[in-house]
């Protein structure tokens, strides 16, 4: 994208004034997206953004400009313009030397852009078909295929150059069911790093299937209890109340802002011993998965809590840096005109022990959650929200009728302390993170679990 | 600097044949300021435009993007798009905007404001700087601030299109935030406070700071009230962001694909007596004042709901056209990297007689809901269904009383339209696509301990 030596020119002329630390980061990002709705192919899509961030680092403050003109001119102007916001300091590198290191962009087996786009629109119908055919009261399908192919280069005043080629596939469908209770809505979304191939592991007409069955399930279910319960979470369906529960919180930078209700608490007991969570950005072809994050360090597997003690937070590499430890590789941004913060990846919860139909067999009454929406987390609180889209009673010690959609709300220390029975399946889901306004690729996994106690928020008495 | 429109101009004058073309270009420039601890954080001063090319030829509709106004990058949209519209089922409603749809007055707004460009970095670094020192200082039980931000933007687009239409807006926004932290550190609350304006002049530190503080401090000692059904005061905030869901339930889009509570209930009465809600965006005191929309058609208030009854929805050019009853200048897009939609941008309910206190004092025993969380997974304006988070106070007596959090309030839009039981005459505009005000709802599902 661009050569050394201009890097190397643009990253001297970052801190030809001061600074402790300048980077350039540049990406060349294309889209091409597809959807069927309503019955026809209603668009086609197709996005090109390329340009470049220049970040100075002096002291605690951090200065960032953002061009989308990759000539010398144009990353001159970006570098002056971050070199002032950080402020002037007299000194400074005069000289940085470039190492690429190599790095290993997860293999691509059919590039997106190799497929025609007529095969795309194919996929489509065949979903729309799909679903129509479950049942006469779906009364509308929504499905769509994106795709994106990211190419990250970073460059840093420490002498690294690191480049990788990120691609995603993702292929979503959302059915509406009419029947005497009014419309439901069910969605099925799966989305992998990986390529074209992504179809010969997800069957399109599947995907229809299990919208317009949630739909349809949805359209019999009766209002959800309201107060507090044993929650049951089907494996995959409920990874996200730990992205938000206890991912947020252990995020270094919220951690130094005092906004976390983990701040100095590692190597306590936080949670149940039967919780393991890391996040894991090497995990092959799922959702949150890359070479290097968007500072340039490999994406590692980092163990977050340990038999439910507190092991360490997720690290960037502005916040690694003052502690003088190594980045955890997880540095992200959205694009190249914003500041990468400390961000998860795939975030899990590991496999226990116990069989998932015993976890709902012992349970005399509760909730048992087979999707999930998103949620939304006060770091500082602890407090956190989790939507789920497809519920049904457990009674009894089984599984009995749907229950319509309903939040749950908890706090997350207390959450992790309740988690007392954890299966030994597990299924992860893909979504996006919108921390600060930025959204970025993400998946979450958990095995069947059990939450003792929570608060389901429906408006049903109990 | 490219002239946008004239560049908007020659994209879609490339129309040839049958074809036609719809250049829509954006251009921004930007300060982030972030502050922390009597530092700045991080500051981010930048600029971007890109472009967003609709084709359209013989109703199949085709859309590409780019991230910069570069020859090439535009180039390669234009010939995207037209390669994208070839695989698109053709729909006779699917249009570009016409000069017929243009016809109408033109609201006389002022939106630029230029004090908001020209003061400088130093300026806008020492306002945040205050924000963050205020917060602290408003009360002694506020132990820092997580963070306190200025952001300010200067938007200007051009939209032109081969059947002759070709506008151009600009605007300048600006905020300064805070969000306060209170408490001991095993009892923590956090509160927002913020001021925003066209003009930098327009910010008022002091504000932000105190409802940060306030807001914080007002919740500290909270517990989990126990589950049962009260009558729900909503914030200003809160009233904002319930108007938000009503109104994309109301966009043309949902209702034609029967995506939206509302399909089919057109003329019925759909909220208690008394309730009426407009869509404005002439108004220049709404954040989302605009003159025309997102396909260059002049904007106009639309009545949406009126005394209790739907009058009707809001339509882009194409959606205008399926269901008969034109556009009503409610085109949105995201961004120029998404197509237009429809949506509303300066929602209001015709705010009552009631003052706050007023409202508290008839309310009796009653939950106020101070802020809500979740409210993108816990509602559905398909479905209607309605359940979120809540941080608030309990209200007796007139008064505010205990406070109370992890719990949530659950129903249904429809039935929340039903129980709207007094509007507030507090009326403010906030960003974000809606004005708020304090309102006073029946009876409310409250799930606790």
């Amino acid at each position: 994208m661009i050569e050394p030596d201009l890097l190397e020119r643009t990253l001297c002329r970052a801190l030809r004034n001061g600074g402790d630390f300048a980077e350039v980061f540049a990406e060349d990002r294309r889209s091409s997206s597809a959807r069927f709705d309503d019955g026809r192919v209603e668009e086609l899509v197709s996005g090109r953004a390329r340009g470049a961030g220049v970040r100075v680092v002096r002291g605690d403050t951090t200065g960032y400009a953002h061009t989308a003109d990759l000539s010398e001119a144009g990353l001159r102007d970006a570098a002056d313009a971050a070199a002032a916001a950080a402020r002037d300091g007299g000194g400074g590198a005069t000289a940085v030397a470039l190492e690429a290191r190599p790095t290993a962009p997860h293999e691509i087996l059919v590039p997106p852009e190799s497929v025609s786009k007529a095969r795309k629109v194919e996929l489509l119908r065949s979903a729309d078909a799909a679903a129509r055919e479950r049942s006469d009261t779906i009364s509308q399908v929504s499905a769509a295929y994106a795709d994106g192919r990211r190419r990250i280069l970073v460059a840093n005043s420490e002498g690294l150059l690191a480049e990788d080629d990120q691609v995603r596939t993702r292929f979503t469908v959302q059915c509406v069911a009419v029947g005497d209770t009014g419309k439901q809505t069910g969605t099925e979304s799966p989305g992998r790093t990986m390529g074209f191939e992504l179809f010969d592991e997800i069957d399109p007409e599947q995907v229809a299937t299990t919208a317009a069955d949630r739909a349809l399930t949805m359209l019999r279910a009766r209002p959800a209890p309201s107060g507090k319960m044993p929650v049951v979470l089907r494996r995959g369906a409920g990874g996200v109340l730990f992205h938000e529960a206890c991912g947020h919180g252990l995020e270094s930078d919220l951690v130094g802002r005092d906004a976390s209700v983990f701040r100095g608490r590692v190597g306590e007991q936080v949670a149940s011993p039967l919780v393991t969570i890391v996040d894991d950005g090497t995990y092959s072809r799922e959702w949150g998965t890359y070479a290097i994050d968007d500072e340039g360090s490999p994406a590692q597997r980092n163990v977050l809590i340990e038999d439910g003690v507190l092991t360490d937070y997720l690290w960037d590499l502005t916040r690694a840096r003052t502690q003088g430890r190594e980045s955890g590789g997880n540095g992200r941004r959205e694009t190249y005109r914003d500041l990468p913060m400390v961000r998860m990846t795939n975030t899990y919860l590991l496999a226990g022990s116990e069989d998932p139909d015993d976890i709902v067999a012992r349970t005399e009454r509760g909730i048992y959650c087979a999707a999930l929406g998103g949620g939304q987390v006060n770091t500082a609180t602890g407090d956190f929200v989790f939507g789920v889209t497809e519920a049904y009673l457990i009674e009894n010690g089984e599984i009995t009728e749907p229950v319509r959609a309903a939040q749950l709300i908890g706090n997350g220390p207390e959450t992790l302390r309740l988690v007392d029975a954890v299966g030994n399946d597990f299924d992860t889901w893909a979504g996006t993170c919108g921390k600060d306004g930025q959204g970025v690729p993400v998946s979450a996994g958990q095995p069947t679990l059990r939450v003792a106690e929570l608060t389901v928020g429906g408006t049903a008495d109990t | 600097m490219p002239d946008l429109l004239a560049l908007a101009r020659r994209i879609a004058g490339q129309a040839t044949g049958d074809e036609q073309i719809e250049a829509y270009i954006s251009r921004t420039r930007e300060t982030d300021i972030k502050v922390h601890g009597g530092k700045v954080e991080s500051l981010v001063v930048a600029g971007r435009s890109g472009v967003g090319v609709r084709v359209l030829v013989g109703g199949r509709q085709g859309f590409a993007w780019g991230g910069s106004l570069d020859p090439d990058v535009v180039e390669e949209a234009v010939d995207e798009a037209r390669d994208n519209a070839a695989f698109a089922t053709p729909d006779e409603f699917q249009a570009i905007a016409s000069l017929d749809d243009c016809a109408g007055a033109v609201a006389p707004l002022e939106l630029w404001r230029d004090d908001t460009t020209t003061t400088s970095t130093e300026d806008k670094v020492a306002l945040a700087l205050r924000a963050e020192a205020a917060t602290l200082a408003a009360d002694d039980r506020v132990r820092s601030v997580e963070s306190a931000a200025y952001g300010d933007a200067a938007i200007e687009s051009a939209i032109a299109n081969s059947l002759g239409v070709h506008v151009t807006t600009q605007r300048t926004t600006c905020s300064v935030t805070s969000f306060a932290l209170a408490g001991d550190g095993v009892d923590t609350r956090t509160g927002y406070g913020f001021s925003a304006g066209r003009a930098f002049a327009d910010l008022d530190v002091e504000v932000a700071a105190r409802d940060a503080a306030d807001r914080a401090v007002r919740l500290l000692g909270a517990t989990q009230p126990r589950t049962r059904r009260l009558p729900i005061v909503f914030d200003p905030l809160v009233t904002r962001s319930l108007l938000v869901v009503i109104g994309a339930a109301l966009g043309g889009e949902a209702v034609m694909k029967g995506r939206s509570m509302f399909v089919g209930r057109d003329g019925e009465p759909v909220a208690a007596p008394g309730v009426t809600l407009v869509d404005d965006p002439t108004n220049d005191e709404a954040f989302g004042a605009t003159p025309y929309d997102a396909e260059g058609v002049p904007t106009r208030r639309v009545e949406l709901i009126v005394d209790g009854v739907l009058r009707g929805f809001l339509h882009n050019v194409a959606t205008g056209r399926r269901s008969g009853c034109g556009t009503t200048g409610s085109a949105v897009r995201g961004g120029y990297a998404s197509t237009p939609g429809t949506g509303a941008r300066a929602l209001t309910l015709v705010p009552g007689a009631a003052s706050p206190a007023e409202i508290l004092a008839g309310a009796g025993e009653a939950l106020y809901v101070q802020s809500v969380s979740g409210l993108h997974s816990g509602t559905n304006p398909v479905s209607g269904d309605f359940s979120v988070g809540v941080d608030g106070l309990m209200v007796r007596d007139g008064a505010f009383a205990e406070p109370v959090r992890e719990l949530t309030v659950a129903s249904t839009l429809p039935r929340m339209l039903q129980d709207v039981v007094q509007v507030g005459a507090d009326l403010t505009w906030l960003p974000g696509g809606a004005a708020g005000m304090t309102l006073l709802l029946g009876e409310m599902a409250v799930s606790g301990s």
